[in-house]
């Protein structure tokens, strides 16, 4: 078991979102994934509060977003590694009309 | 340590509920309730002028809601004779004392003071039942999360999963509903319906729920998922489907239930009900379909409980395990934090369930929640 609480967790590797588990300032954090356990670092490029996510790769308008090894939503604009990610930047692919 | 009822289902509590058919006979059942302390009554807004299957679920909640084994007796208390002595027998099919009273002709007075008479021997009588052992296999429990947030799909619901698994494995079932919040994991359901036959159940239920919702054409962000959510930085619906589903355990889905419908009590496991995501509406109908015990982890924190059954509240968010502490019955913020494994939690969350079980009061039950709420299919006449 890890000593030091992750600063992040991601649910499965290869998910292109991460999670903040404590109110986070911008910077290089170190985390890891849920389901596998893998410890790892990641740039956070704005300051989040507790629970919300950040993106771990670049996307492109309408890529999907991978939380859970499954596709939770697309991009709704570009975002870039590190970038927070929430209704700004991120929309459902089934309820079209549900988007800020 | 339960209470086992005339039918043989095992109840954990042991009320004497006073229940009004309609929002007219409130007054009366309050008042009931206030003449004999120690009984409970269980006001609503709904019971007029419904018809079809809103009103079958109207029925179908208060019929189920007197059945359920928590509850020991009823006095059931309406505007008119004919629906109350309606809902009356249906309880009275489980052999508990139930009573009926009807206000027009009488008045509230002569009703309340009739009513009081029956519902304090009816109290006297609950007051002498005693505890036998409990088995798990005699105990419906129900589970459904509210104000989620990113740490319900990473700790709490986990959490459940853990309780939920060992639940059913030792012979016990369990209901899981909120019938939208499936939305972008409704193949994962799916896939662990235990036949033919339950999967298309399954699918046919989820798609006549979402043909309603997405023909109004509304933009749910806000509703569904909630600003309480979205707050907790819950984006989509798909996002916070999984988080829901991460709290159904692994064990395969054996039925479909209605709304407020009671399963099988010869086919034990668990069962998706088809519901609202609306905490006080959901849990109000797995009430009705029989849980006597729920869980419910929650994110942001929620404060729900119901008048008739436990509704145990457990955060994984740190937050709100320190800023709510007198709404939560279990903290597994630790488990995110890596200070123990998920097994770990699941002993933690079965050692509640014990005590709660036993008589321990839960927060809810401590703080009164006592949410009672009705599910509306559509307009009244």
């Amino acid at each position: 078991m890890a000593i030091t609480p992750p600063q992040f967790l991601l649910h499965h590797d290869g998910d292109n979102v991460a999670v903040a588990m404590m109110d986070l300032e911008p910077g290089t954090l170190q985390g890891r994934s849920v389901k596998e356990g893998t410890e790892s670092t990641a740039v956070l490029n704005h300051a989040i509060p507790l629970g919300h996510k950040f993106a771990l790769t670049d996307l492109a308008e309408g890529d999907a977003i991978i939380k859970y090894g499954i596709k939770v939503g697309l991009a709704s604009a570009a975002i870039k590694k590190g970038d927070y990610i929430h209704t700004h930047n991120m929309r459902s692919y089934r309820w079209e009309a549900s988007r800020a | 340590m339960g209470y086992r009822r005339e039918n043989g289902t095992m109840g954990i509590r042991n009320h004497v509920i006073i229940l009004p058919l309609d929002d007219l006979s409130n007054a009366a059942a309050e008042a009931v309730a206030k003449v004999i302390p120690g009984t409970l009554a269980l006001p609503h807004a709904f019971g007029r002028l419904q018809f079809g299957d809103d009103l079958q679920l109207t029925f179908d909640t208060l019929i189920g809601t007197g059945m359920n084994a928590n509850v020991a007796a009823v006095v059931v208390i309406g505007i008119e004779p004919k629906w109350t002595q309606r809902v009356a027998d249906g309880i009275a099919k489980t052999g508990k004392p139930v009573a009926a009273f009807s206000i027009e002709g009488k008045g509230d007075l002569q009703v309340i003071q009739e009513a009081s008479r029956v519902a304090a021997m009816f109290l006297q009588d609950a007051s002498g039942l005693v505890r036998e052992e409990a088995e798990i296999g005699d105990m419906i429990m129900s589970i459904k999360c509210g104000e989620s947030d990113t740490t319900s799909g990473l700790g709490s619901c986990p959490t459940t999963s853990q309780a939920v698994d060992r639940w059913v494995e030792a012979g016990g079932t369990v209901f899981f509903g909120e019938t939208s919040e499936l939305t972008g994991g409704e193949h994962l359901i799916a896939d662990r319906c235990i036949d033919d036959a339950c999967r298309n159940l399954f699918q046919e239920t989820y798609d006549n729920y979402i043909k309603v919702i997405e023909s109004t054409g509304a933009n749910l962000l806000g509703s569904q998922p909630t600003q309480g959510n979205i707050a907790g930085g819950l984006t989509t619906i798909e996002e916070k489907a999984l988080g829901n589903i991460a709290k159904t355990g692994s064990v395969p889905v054996v039925g479909v239930l209605k709304p407020a419908q009671a399963p099988d009590p010869k086919k034990k496991g668990l069962y998706f009900m088809d519901s609202s995501s609306a905490a006080a509406e959901c849990v109000t109908l797995m009430a009705a379909g029989g849980a006597v015990i729920h869980l419910f982890p929650t994110g942001q924190g929620n404060v729900i409980g119901n008048p008739i059954i436990p509704v145990l509240k457990l955060t994984a968010n740190i937050k709100t395990a320190k800023s709510m502490t007198e709404h939560m019955d279990l903290d597994v913020s630790g488990l995110l934090r890596y200070e123990y494994d998920l097994t770990k939690a699941g002993d933690m969350m079965m050692d509640v369930i014990y005590k709660t079980v036993n008589g321990r009061l839960c927060t809810a039950e401590v703080m009164g929640h006592r949410e009672f709420t009705f599910t509306k299919l559509y307009i009244s006449a």
